[in-house]
């Protein structure tokens, strides 16, 4: 009774050839991480591919990672958030500064003792906290998320300098709290380095509940019909405003997560940490295919995206290539990675 | 009276899936305000876009001053001495009018420089000529959108144009202006200047024109001088077209009222709106281009939000300020514009289906996916839609497989009340009366349904009751038997007169 040709004629002929083609492009970036990884080993003569290298890698590159799940959302709504470097740096002082030990030199709050929890805490909510303000600055102000973030980049910036005073670190931190980003879980103690360190299994929890949360939740769905057009979104019934507050919360959220786990792993709180981070993790959610025309993202993308990224920085080291010029080379690998993007997602005419 | 200036003949164009100018044909004198008229989609404004060169035609011959003239963009017709004043100006509003009336001709100093001082000169020297009242220093976005019209006039008049093409000048100035604006136009015409007059509104036509041509469905009906011709005859030959297609309005139980709207106010273009509907009931809105059809629609359920009225659903009175409210209420919105407000492109048709009854679809937040698959599937098969899975990108998609997916996706929310704007535009036949023999349907499960549309055909063979609009404003209500297109149309064009009268 229905004779619709347009629909018929043209789905079905080119059907699995396209998709073919799209496995590939979905999971190109797995084969380019192994490549890498091969090319370093061979290169490095094996160190890089060292248990203790690898186990490194990842280490580093959970900050990034746990940053860049927050960003994957963010960038599926078609939004940015330049703040997270900054936000981390805040995170990092707050959280640092209660977890001083106490009588110690250099302490911020003279005789101020509070259990590691409340500090982890803190950390959190200034995160939380400047991530919400960023949420309502485009929601309700209709501010374009690049210019409030930029905005928060600067605040956050300056709130950390101006909290830590004189500008030096708060260091001598206490032991519960470093552990967070030195310490190991299933570790064998007669074995030095052995089981996996804590940053990495808090940077796989993320990721497992992001993903969980992007593809079995209802607000997982909005994330990305918002994204993929937001004016039907609303006419669908969706809050776009209370939708793009809580998004931008929990991508200030994990970066305070991240602060947190920084100050911890290098045992103090410095104002000027995390900085460019934000770059690194939108290369690591663009080159792990979450498009930048909104509505597309996977976690698992982001997640190899940015380890990609570490091996990448590690690899570079190894082989003493200068810093000047892994900073070259991240430029480039972002921009064929927004290349790859427009190819692959452009809209059919 | 003179030779051609401008003969169009035989003039076809096509649009991917359809039609828009069948063969037409139309002449223009020097001297002469030629009035073009016919219902919304009858292929007015395309064909004086491919005059103007802003479309280029797939078939015919424009002949210019004798001469066969090819024309493959907008500076072809300039050059051909053809202005066109679109029903959207087109200018830039930071600039002065001086500045867009030399925009990409800017004048020069001798040493090359751009002179804003001779451009605004000489701009005073055509305003002064034409007793245009305007500074020519002033900032465009500080004009009135009549002063803006103008400053078009103005340009077509510095480039020298000879024929000077007006879309639906009027649609938003007041009378006053209108009075002026006819007294610019009569001026041009003393001057030799051809004037093409896109206009909805009887009696203008009467009042300015020398000759009416009017078109319906895109092909060329009849052309004759303005004096030949009276209001009724204009109307039936607008819409002299036989009701062709079939139409399965379903034999519905009408029963109670099921939403009542009172005096839902909102700018211009949503007036004291008051209308109720019932359960099984098809209520028709027609209406002009820019007559607020839409616009009440999108009022009501929230998209933009009422400055006042009530709306009471069930007899009760609800609150309506966001879309989601709406749909708390049991109403659903299929918009007008599928690409724009309707699909979410890049999303899997299974998301965009399930999108508005997402809460029905979770719990405690989390997806039930089995749920979601089963109704999904028995969407897909129930409304026979085309696509190779429900994983597949609803923009690869056809354009009647896209309206059938949105009708799901408020067929799964279960509305009381289903608005349709515009159903099947853009959409091939068979989609078309798949949508039409749903849309009776429902009807017949006890649902109310709201229904805008520009086709005539649509509106009579589906309304129980029509409601017509104008300016904002509802004009008339007809009943099924009652309704015939002259009489809702000289209803659409009501106001149009009264003002100019």
């Amino acid at each position: 009774m229905t004779k619709e040709t347009t629909a018929t004629s043209s789905i079905p002929v080119g059907k699995k050839k396209f998709d073919l083609v799209n496995f590939a492009k979905t999971y190109m970036i797995i084969g380019v991480l192994i490549l890498f990884v091969v090319a370093l080993a061979i290169l490095t003569e094996g160190n890089s591919i060292a248990p203790v290298n690898m186990v490194n890698v990842i280490r580093q590159v959970s900050a990034i990672g746990i940053i860049g799940v927050g960003m994957t959302f963010v960038i599926i709504t078609l939004g940015i958030d330049l703040s997270v470097g900054s936000i981390l740096g805040l995170s990092a002082v707050v959280a640092a500064s209660l977890a001083q030990n106490p009588g110690g030199s250099l302490v911020k709050f003279e005789g101020v003792d509070v259990p590691v929890i409340v500090a982890v805490l803190a950390g959190l909510a200034v995160g939380a906290l400047a991530g919400f303000t960023n949420g309502v600055l485009i929601a309700k102000f209709r501010l374009a998320p690049f210019i409030a973030t930029l905005g928060m980049m600067s605040i956050a910036r300056g709130l950390a300098y101006i909290y830590t005073g004189d500008g030096r670190p708060f260091s001598d931190l206490k032991d519960d709290y470093n552990f967070l980003g030195q310490g190991y879980l299933f570790s064998d103690p007669e074995v030095r380095l052995s089981g996996i360190p804590l940053p990495v299994v808090l940077f796989a929890a993320v990721a497992l509940i992001a993903t969980f949360i992007l593809s079995y939740t209802k607000f997982g769905r909005y994330t990305y019909a918002i994204g993929g057009n937001e004016v039907a979104a609303r006419v669908s019934g969706i809050r776009i405003p209370r939708v793009t507050i809580i998004i931008y919360t929990l991508s200030g959220l994990l970066a305070g997560l991240a602060g947190v786990l920084w100050s911890a792993r290098i045992g103090s709180g410095n104002s000027t940490l995390g900085q460019g981070i934000e770059l690194d993790a939108i290369t690591a959610v663009i080159v792990g295919g979450t498009s930048f025309k909104g509505g597309i993202g996977k976690i698992w993308g982001t997640v190899v995206g940015a380890l990609l990224i570490g091996t990448i920085n590690n690899g570079l080291d190894l082989l003493n290539v200068s810093p000047f010029l892994q900073i070259v080379v991240k430029g480039c690998i972002i921009i064929v990675a927004i290349i790859i993007d427009e190819r692959k997602n452009s809209k059919p005419a | 009276m003179g030779e051609y200036i401008v003969e169009m003949k035989g003039i076809t164009k096509r649009f991917p899936g359809v039609l828009a100018l069948n063969n037409v044909q139309l002449n223009l004198r020097p001297g002469l305000v030629h009035s073009l008229m016919g219902e919304n989609g009858a292929g007015k404004s395309t064909l004086m876009k491919i005059l103007a060169g802003v479309y280029t035609l797939d078939e015919g011959q424009i002949i210019i001053n004798g001469k066969p003239v090819k024309m493959s963009n907008p500076l072809d017709g300039l050059a051909n001495g053809i202005s066109m004043i679109h029903q959207e100006l087109m200018f830039i509003p930071e600039l002065t009018a001086a500045e867009n009336i030399y925009l990409g001709r800017e004048l020069r100093t001798k040493a090359g420089l751009v002179s804003k001082k001779l451009m605004i000169s000489e701009t005073q020297k055509v305003f002064d000529r034409w007793n245009i009242n305007i500074d020519p220093s002033a900032q465009m976005k500080t004009l009135s959108v009549a002063q803006a019209q103008m400053v078009e006039i103005a340009k077509a008049i510095a480039f020298k144009s000879k024929i000077i093409i007006m879309d639906e000048p009027t649609s938003a100035i007041t009378e006053r202006e209108v009075a002026r604006l006819h007294e610019m136009i009569r001026d041009l015409r003393s001057a030799g200047t051809a004037i093409v007059y896109i206009t909805h509104k009887m009696d203008e036509v009467f009042a300015i024109s020398d000759e009416v041509t009017v078109f319906r469905d895109g092909a060329w009906v009849a052309t004759d001088k303005a004096s030949n011709m009276n209001r009724d005859k204009l109307i039936s030959l607008m819409v002299g077209r036989e009701l062709n297609q079939l139409f399965p309005k379903a034999d519905a139980k009408i029963g109670d009222v099921i939403l009542e709207v009172e005096d839902l106010t909102r700018g211009r273009l949503v007036k004291n709106v008051s209308f109720n509907v019932r359960r099984g009931e098809i209520l028709g809105i027609a209406g002009l281009m820019g007559s607020g059809r839409s616009e009440v629609l999108e009022t009501l359920f929230g998209i933009y939000p009422a400055e006042s009225g009530t709306v009471k659903v069930n007899g009760k009175v609800v609150k309506i300020r966001e879309p989601h409210q709406a749909i708390e209420a049991g109403i659903g919105l299929l918009t007008e514009d599928r690409k724009k407000t309707g699909i979410m492109g890049v999303l899997s048709v299974r998301d965009n289906m399930s999108m508005a009854a997402i809460d029905r679809f979770s719990f405690m937040g989390v997806l039930r996916r089995p749920m979601i698959d089963r109704e999904c599937e028995a969407q897909r098969t129930a409304l026979a839609l085309k696509t190779p899975s429900l994983e597949q990108q609803i923009q690869n998609l056809s354009g009647g497989n896209q309206q059938k997916v949105l009708l799901s996706r408020w067929l799964l929310t279960d509305p009381d009340i289903l608005i349709i704007d515009e159903p099947t535009r853009g959409i091939d036949v068979g989609a078309k009366s798949e949508i039409h023999r749903l849309m009776g349907e429902l009807a017949k499960q006890g649902k109310a349904i709201i229904m805008v549309s520009s086709e005539m055909p649509e509106i009579l063979g589906m309304s129980d009751r029509v409601m017509v609009m104008c300016e904002g404003q509802m004009v008339g209500e007809v009943s099924r038997k009652e309704a015939t297109q002259e009489k809702i149309m000289e209803l659409a064009t009501r106001f149009a007169d009264e003002a100019v009268a």
